[in-house]
């Protein structure tokens, strides 16, 4: 296994000298597609518990499709499927934009993770006790004010648990992106086995590497979820 | 609109493929569940050991990759198994669906144990007491007073992990296997309508979630029978 790193070890954590690769590569799209999701996620939340139905249907119906297929098809749609619409090959930014395998990668795991995050919000928005809605509108505040100030903070709070969850099931994911051509840690530890014909230490060294970077990442969610939900402790 | 250029039948076999696989891997994995949460619970240490290594391990490291070496190891094991063929008569089927059974249920197994271990936890001590001293043996405990109180907490956790499994089920056709994702995706290279037949395999998976959801929701209304809500 340490003959491997040693090979590899550049290729596995940043560079293969032509490109990003392997641990920065999966680090890039957890980071990215989480971020787009998130963003994503915070307005659909709100939506999502709006009262009239041309409001919260549509987000319904994205959270719908996207959490009832799995993430293998959406990409496979999004990078094979939309890349032969004729459409897309005659308009030149689409077919610029859909002809990389790292946006397509990029967009399918930010729709992805934004679907599921959404009903996470949507569902901590729901939880918000109603004596604190109250006591905001009692202090005249806007329903944008109330949003801005009371609600959300307090939704996203209270999500952090299981939004550290869906994160973690997110690095999980980003595997998937080799068979976009994106070169993550597994194509890279993929590609050692092929030249070396040794699996075990291959794969063994890419299983560790993963494993660090999820203790790490609930390292990092233990001390977020200390210091954002510190007023939940005894 | 809805043309699907006479493969039909293809996706509708590997729709019945991506079926048994899900099937086989959820027994495999409840099984592996029951027993890897009642190692977690017991009372040697080694098996404890055991059981928190696998768990760990599994949840830790990523679905894909343990797919793939555990994917490379068997097809090693079944060449080694083969070199012995000729001297005695024995088959070793390691197809890709056996080895997507294996693997998947391997890997499932560990979020089973720990969604069984929760829920043999929050099955009253008294009640097991109780059969104890009526005389049963741990086997007649388990099967008449844990087991089907403990489906009642586990089962939220058992429909969740079945939905996953719906959908990882999808990545067996990366080994191979011509299960639905594998026959749009040939469908769609043929008639150069990628888009329209990977939908289709989509909607296939979303019907089949959306049946699991109702047969989940009856199932989670009969082993709640006889439990008293709090009126609120």
């Amino acid at each position: 296994m340490i003959s491997i790193f040693q090979t590899y070890w550049q290729a596995l954590l940043y560079s293969d000298g032509y490109r990003v690769t392997g641990l920065a590569m999966t680090l890039w799209l957890l980071v990215i597609s989480c971020g787009i999701g998130f963003c994503l996620a915070v307005p659909l939340a709100v939506l999502r518990n709006a009262r009239n139905p041309l409001l919260w249907f549509p987000v319904w119906l994205y959270t719908f499709l996207f959490r009832g297929t799995p993430l293998y098809v959406q990409l496979l749609l999004i990078y094979t499927g939309i890349y032969g619409l004729d459409f897309i090959h005659n308009t030149a930014p689409f077919n610029e934009f859909f002809r990389q395998g790292l946006n397509c990668t990029i967009l399918s795991f930010a729709l992805n993770t934004g679907a599921y995050t959404t009903e996470i919000f949507a569902g901590s928005i729901k939880e918000t006790s109603h004596g604190e809605v109250d006591a905001g509108l009692a202090m005249g505040m806007s329903r944008f004010t109330l949003y801005r100030r009371i609600i959300i903070p307090s939704a996203l709070r209270r999500a952090l648990p299981v939004y550290s969850n869906e994160v973690i099931l997110m690095l999980h994911a980003t595997t998937l992106a080799f068979t976009a051509t994106v070169p993550d840690i597994l194509k890279v530890a993929n590609d050692a086995y092929s030249a070396t014909y040794d699996p075990f230490d291959c794969f063994g060294v890419a299983a560790l590497i993963y494993l660090c970077v999820s203790f790490g990442l609930i390292f990092l969610f233990r001390r977020a979820e200390r210091h954002f939900l510190a007023y939940l402790r005894p | 609109m809805f043309n699907l250029a006479g493969y039909g039948q293809q996706i509708f076999n590997g729709t019945v493929t991506t079926i048994e696989l899900s099937v086989l891997s959820l027994l495999v994995s409840f099984v592996l569940g029951l027993f890897g949460a009642s190692a977690k619970l017991a009372k040697s240490r080694v098996l404890r050991g055991i059981g928190t290594v696998y768990t760990t391990i599994i949840r830790g490291v990523l679905m894909l990759l343990i797919f793939y070496s555990l994917q490379i190891w068997l097809n090693d094991l079944s060449d080694y198994l083969d070199s012995f063929q000729n001297r005695i008569d024995f088959e070793f089927p390691l197809d890709p669906f056996t080895s997507g059974v294996i693997t998947l249920g391997f890997i499932y197994g560990a979020y089973f144990t720990e969604t069984f271990r929760g829920a043999f936890l929050a099955v009253p001590k008294g009640q097991l007491e109780a059969a104890r001293a009526f005389g049963m043996r741990p086997m007649q405990v388990f099967r008449r007073i844990l087991f089907p109180q403990m489906m009642r907490y586990a089962l939220p956790g058992i429909g969740n992990n079945w939905q996953v499994i719906l959908k990882a089920t999808a990545l067996v056709s990366l080994i191979g296997l011509s299960d639905v994702v594998k026959a749009a995706q040939a469908a769609g290279e043929a008639t150069f309508r990628t888009f329209f037949f990977i939908s289709v395999a989509g909607l296939v998976y979303l019907v089949l979630t959306t049946i699991s959801n109702g047969v989940l929701l009856l199932l989670e209304r009969k082993y709640a029978v006889g439990v008293r809500k709090a009126a609120l």
